[in-house]
C-alpha cells in the first residue's frame, strides 16, 4: 500500500463556530457526556472549537473561530518522544499519530508536551444515560478512567474504508471511504481533508495556497493540520508573539 | 539429604500439578452452547463445505459472523425431526425471530480490530488457519469462559503452558505478532486496535 500523509485544511473564513464538527466527534469516538465535576480544563474535547478574537473593542472588533484538535505533528512529534509506555506513534503507512490509551499509564508527560493542548486526561470512568450505550459506535473502544486520549483522525472510520476495499480485493482505499466525522458534519464544508501526499489531491494544494498557515509552524513539528484564510490578522494568530521566538525555536 | 529431596520433588509436583491441572479446572467454566449444531450435517445436507457460505463477509468489508436465526429459518421453518435440539431452535428461536444468543468462542476484547476481508481476500488465510478445522467437527464444543477476564478459552488456547499447541490454538496477541512477524506484514498501533 502506497505511503499516505492523511491531513487537513480548515478555511477559518467558513468556519461560523457552530460547534457540529465537536459534537460528530464526540459521537463517532465514544466521547461521553461531561462527567457531573468536570470543568472546561477536566472534560474531554478531542476536537473544540476555541472562538479568538482580534483584541479591539467597538465596531474594529472582529472574531474567528479556530477549530482545535491534534494537529498530527510529523516531526519531532513531541507527544511520542516523551511517552514512556510508546502508547502513541507516527504511524509510517498513513502519518497519523496514533494514540493508543489501552497502553496509556496516565503519567500525562504527553499532555504537558503537546504545543497544542489537544491531548485530554480522562479524570473518571465515561458514563453514558441510560439507553444511550446502545448509540456506542463499537469500532472505537471506549477508554477508561486514568489514560490520555487524543483525537485519532477517525481511525475506525479508515478501518471500515480498509475493510471495504479488502472485500473487493483492493489494497488501496478509496478516498471517498475515509472521511472523519468533523469533516462530514460540517455544514460550511470548512474542512477539506485527504492524503498530503498526493500532490495531485485538493488538500495537498489549498495547503501550498499562501493562505494557508499551521499553527506554530516554528516548533518544526509539521503538523499535517492546515489553516487557511484571507485575513491577515486571522493569519497571524498562527504564532503567539507574547513568547520570544529563540525560546521556543528549536536549536 | 535424599529425603530433602524428595521432599522437593513431591512439592514441586504438587505444585505444577495444581497450576497446570487444577487450576484450569476452577479458572475457566464450561457453558453449552443455546443449540445443538452439527457442522458436519449441516456442510453434507447443503451440499457445501465453504465457510463463506453462511459466514459472509459483506460487500461493505464487514463481516457477518455466525448466521441469523432468519437463515436457519429457510430449512428450519417447522421442526426437521423429533429431537430436543429441533424443537427448541424452531420454537425458541424461528417461530419467535429471535437471534440465538450464541457464545462466540473467537471473541475479542474491545479494543481488537480485527479485519476478516484483510486476512482472507488480501493475505489469502484459509478460516482454518485461525479457527482450525471447525467446518468438519460434529458437534460444537463447550465454550469456556475465564472467570477473572471473560475471555473465552479460546483466547489463550487449550494448553495452559502454550507449548506445542496447534498454529489454530490461541488468539492472543502474541499470536498475531507470531503470525505478522513470519509474513513480515507491519500494522502499527492503530492497525489492530481501536
Amino acid at each position: 500500500m502506497k505511503k499516505r500523509r492523511y491531513g487537513m485544511v480548515i478555511d477559518l473564513d467558513r468556519c461560523t463556530g457552530c460547534g457540529a464538527c465537536s459534537v460528530a466527534c464526540a459521537a463517532e469516538n465514544n466521547v461521553p457526556p461531561a462527567a457531573p465535576r468536570a470543568t472546561e480544563r477536566t472534560g474531554i474535547t478531542p476536537l473544540r472549537v476555541q472562538p479568538v478574537s482580534n483584541g479591539a473593542s467597538g465596531p474594529a472588533r472582529r472574531e474567528v473561530f479556530i477549530p482545535l484538535m491534534c494537529m498530527q505533528c510529523g516531526e519531532h512529534t513531541p507527544c511520542v518522544s516523551v511517552c514512556p509506555q510508546q502508547a502513541v506513534e507516527v504511524d509510517s503507512a498513513t502519518g497519523i499519530v496514533t494514540q493508543m490509551p489501552q497502553r496509556c499509564l496516565g503519567c500525562r508527560y504527553c499532555m504537558t508536551a503537546c504545543p497544542y493542548h489537544a491531548r485530554y486526561f480522562n479524570w473518571w470512568d465515561p458514563e453514558w444515560p441510560a439507553g444511550m450505550e446502545k448509540t456506542l459506535n463499537p469500532g472505537v473502544a471506549t477508554r477508561m478512567r486514568g489514560v490520555v486520549e487524543k483525537c485519532n483522525l477517525c481511525h475506525s472510520r479508515l478501518h471500515a474504508a480498509e475493510d471495504k476495499a479488502a472485500a473487493a480485493n483492493q489494497r488501496e482505499v478509496n478516498p471517498a471511504d475515509y472521511v472523519p466525522a468533523c469533516v462530514e458534519a460540517c455544514p460550511t464544508g470548512a474542512i477539506l481533508f485527504g492524503d498530503l501526499a498526493d500532490e495531485t489531491s485538493a488538500v495537498a494544494r489549498a495547503a501550498r495556497a499562501p493562505q494557508a498557515f499551521r499553527l506554530l509552524e516554528k516548533l518544526g513539528t509539521e503538523p499535517k493540520v492546515y489553516y487557511r484564510s484571507n485575513r491577515p490578522w486571522v493569519r497571524a494568530l498562527a504564532e503567539p508573539r507574547t513568547v520570544p521566538a529563540k525560546e521556543v525555536q528549536r536549536g | 539429604m535424599p529425603r530433602t529431596l524428595l521432599a522437593f520433588a513431591i512439592g514441586f509436583g504438587a505444585a505444577l500439578a495444581a497450576g497446570w491441572g487444577a487450576f484450569p479446572r476452577v479458572l475457566y467454566q464450561k457453558k453449552v452452547q443455546p443449540i445443538e449444531f452439527r457442522h458436519k450435517t449441516h456442510a453434507a445436507k447443503s451440499g457445501t463445505s465453504a465457510c463463506g457460505d453462511c459466514h459472509a463477509l459483506r460487500d461493505d468489508g464487514g463481516f457477518g459472523g455466525i448466521p441469523a436465526t432468519a437463515s436457519c429459518a429457510g430449512c428450519h421453518g417447522e421442526p426437521m425431526g423429533a429431537t430436543k435440539a429441533e424443537a427448541a431452535l424452531v420454537n425458541d428461536y424461528v417461530k419467535p425471530h429471535r437471534e440465538t444468543p450464541w457464545l462466540v468462542y473467537a471473541r475479542q476484547p474491545a479494543n481488537v480490530r480485527f479485519s476478516h476481508a484483510i486476512h482472507t481476500r488480501l493475505a489469502g488465510l484459509k478460516c482454518a488457519e485461525c479457527h482450525g478445522a471447525q467446518g468438519e467437527t460434529d458437534a460444537v464444543k463447550p465454550y469456556e469462559v475465564n472467570r477473572i477476564s471473560g475471555y473465552s478459552r479460546d483466547i489463550w488456547g487449550r494448553s495452559m503452558s502454550r507449548l506445542r499447541r496447534a498454529p489454530h490454538e490461541g488468539m492472543k496477541m502474541t499470536d498475531c505478532e507470531d503470525c505478522h512477524r513470519k509474513r513480515g506484514v507491519e500494522a502499527g498501533c492503530l492497525g489492530c486496535h481501536q
